[in-house]
């Protein structure tokens, strides 16, 4: 064989190898569309812009969560009441905000559980594979044959009416569907030959997971518990409607909008409206900051993105 | 002192035994060459000699000692003196990590923690199979096959192994990356590691084999 020289250096260009994209030494900053920052500004602002308005707005207004006003009752928006007047009389613009500040509390709260129960649980499913995979994905087809509502009816009976019962009873029934996400790419990453090499290297079960496997597996577990945001509104709203939830008088977005089924029928457009708007704006922003994310845990995306 | 497996009989799926009664022994300081036509087993046993894969019989040892079990039941230290690069380097390598962090992933998991000695011992592997050193920050998309390929060389000499097992290391790779690789290799033999390697290559079995194994 002929004798090879390893030490030479290849002959390269005079500057130091960046990928495209990348700063320039000499240029300020590296050139980038707007198309992968734009939705995470555009998130991000938006955002901002919601929990700043749920946290300002009914402390500057000076809600007063128990005041009704009958001579006020059901008027449209105008410059005194932004948002309108519901059926006894309350501002909407107020108690909008601050029932966002209530939903989001209990939708993020549900979001984080149902992410790190469903995360853990998936993970340790896939992993393990075999006989205890399937008794661990059964016992998920369990949680789900029994109706969600039912469930989360039992929770919040058991600890009647506080904010913490609902956020249980949503983010307990709520994290099989990550579960089985994480579970289907835990299994598909497992057998790679890259999970191999580092068996082969001395690695223990743990590390093989913290290492490789989650943090291929977090970013689509969060994207997937982003969807459940509006569905957690959705579900305290029931509560609510059922009288099992948060207590009347106390703002959320479930609350005003089940208030404000009965007054669509008698034309007030409004009371249903802006507090919907104001829920498909959250969903909207926190779900550009999860694609992002999602993308930017991509390492060939990522490195496109920086073009 | 050498890796045995002794009787080996396994596969994939129930009653059909893709490896049927095999024996091999890889000595120290030597290079054994298995041959063979696709699908024959070849990958299978180098599996179960890298402890990857049960075998349904025989026993594989290393120095003497009897390992029964395999994958994460095994021993680290029994599996930490195996190195085993595998054949496509894309799939062998986390997409996630840069080249370093794939390289200095066995000492991590052998303990090591201190990043100036793991940014010494990267600097030496890369050294070592001669792959460049700003290729150290680099993801595996961001190299070629024959790159990544040193980085996966690389981080199965990390542990400082006894016994590499060479699954077609060089079925993807041109011929002076060939050349480099079994180059870097041969000065390992020297130093007393036991290479098994798997390959459709006959010249370079027959340029570089002790001793070539044709079971089938």
């Amino acid at each position: 064989m002929a004798e090879l020289d390893l030490r030479r250096p290849a002959v390269r260009p005079g500057e130091p190898w960046r990928p495209a994209g990348r700063r320039r030494p000499g240029t300020l900053r590296a050139r980038r569309t707007w198309a992968g920052r734009g939705r995470l500004t555009a998130g991000l602002v938006g955002l901002g812009l919601l929990v700043a308005g749920a946290v300002l707005i009914p402390w500057l207004g000076g809600l007063d969560q128990g005041a009704v006003d009958y001579t006020a009752v059901r008027q449209p928006p105008s410059l005194a009441h932004p948002f309108g007047t519901d059926a006894v009389g309350r501002d909407l613009f107020l108690r909008s905000f601050a029932g966002l500040g209530v939903s989001l509390t209990v939708a993020a709260s549900c979001a984080v559980i149902s992410t790190v129960i469903g995360t853990l649980y998936g993970a340790l499913s896939g992993l393990l594979g075999g006989w205890p995979d399937r008794i661990l994905m059964r016992a998920v087809d369990g949680v789900n044959a029994v109706p969600h509502l039912l469930l989360g009816i039992v929770i919040v009976a058991l600890y009647r009416g506080s904010v913490l019962a609902v956020i249980a009873s949503i983010g307990l029934t709520h994290w099989t569907t990550v579960a089985r996400v994480v579970r289907s790419e835990v299994l598909s990453l497992r057998g790679r030959p890259f999970v191999d090499a580092a068996i082969s290297g001395g690695a223990t079960r743990r590390r093989v997971l913290g290492r490789h496997l989650l943090p291929a597996v977090v970013p689509p577990a969060v994207l997937s518990s982003v969807l459940i945001l509006p569905h957690a509104v959705w579900h305290e709203t029931a509560l609510s409607f059922l009288g099992l939830g948060l207590p009347p008088h106390l703002a959320s977005l479930g609350n005003i909008l089940a208030e404000g089924r009965q007054a669509v029928l008698l034309g007030s457009w409004w009371i249903v409206v802006f507090p919907s708007a104001l829920l498909a704006a959250t969903t909207l922003a926190v779900a550009g900051i999860a694609a992002w994310w999602r993308d930017r845990a991509r390492p060939r995306r990522r490195s496109e993105l920086a073009l | 002192m050498s890796l045995v497996g002794e009787g080996l009989v396994g596969g994939w799926r129930r009653g059909h035994a893709v490896v049927d009664g095999l024996t091999v022994r890889v000595e120290p300081g030597r290079v054994l060459g298995v041959a063979g036509p696709s699908g024959c087993g070849k990958s299978t046993l180098v599996r179960m000699l890298a402890l990857l894969h049960d075998p349904w019989r025989g026993v594989v040892s290393v120095d003497g000692t009897a390992v029964p079990r395999t994958r994460y039941r095994a021993p680290a230290a029994l599996r930490r003196r195996i190195g085993v690069v595998f054949q496509a380097p894309r799939a062998a390598a986390d997409p996630r990590l840069t080249l370093e962090q794939v390289l200095t992933e066995p000492l991590r998991a052998g303990g090591e923690r201190d990043r100036t000695v793991l940014a010494a011992r990267a600097e030496e592997l890369c050294d070592r199979v001669g792959l460049t050193r700003d290729l150290r920050s680099r993801r595996p998309h961001e190299v070629s096959d024959g790159q990544l390929q040193r980085a996966c060389l690389a981080r199965a000499l990390a542990g400082g192994p006894d016994y590499l097992l060479c699954d077609e290391m060089t079925a993807m790779l041109d011929a002076s990356t060939t050349a480099a690789l079994v180059a870097v290799l041969g000065a390992e033999v020297g130093r007393g590691l036991g290479v098994l390697t798997v390959s459709h290559d006959e010249p370079l079995l027959a340029a570089w084999a002790d001793e070539v194994l044709r079971p089938w």
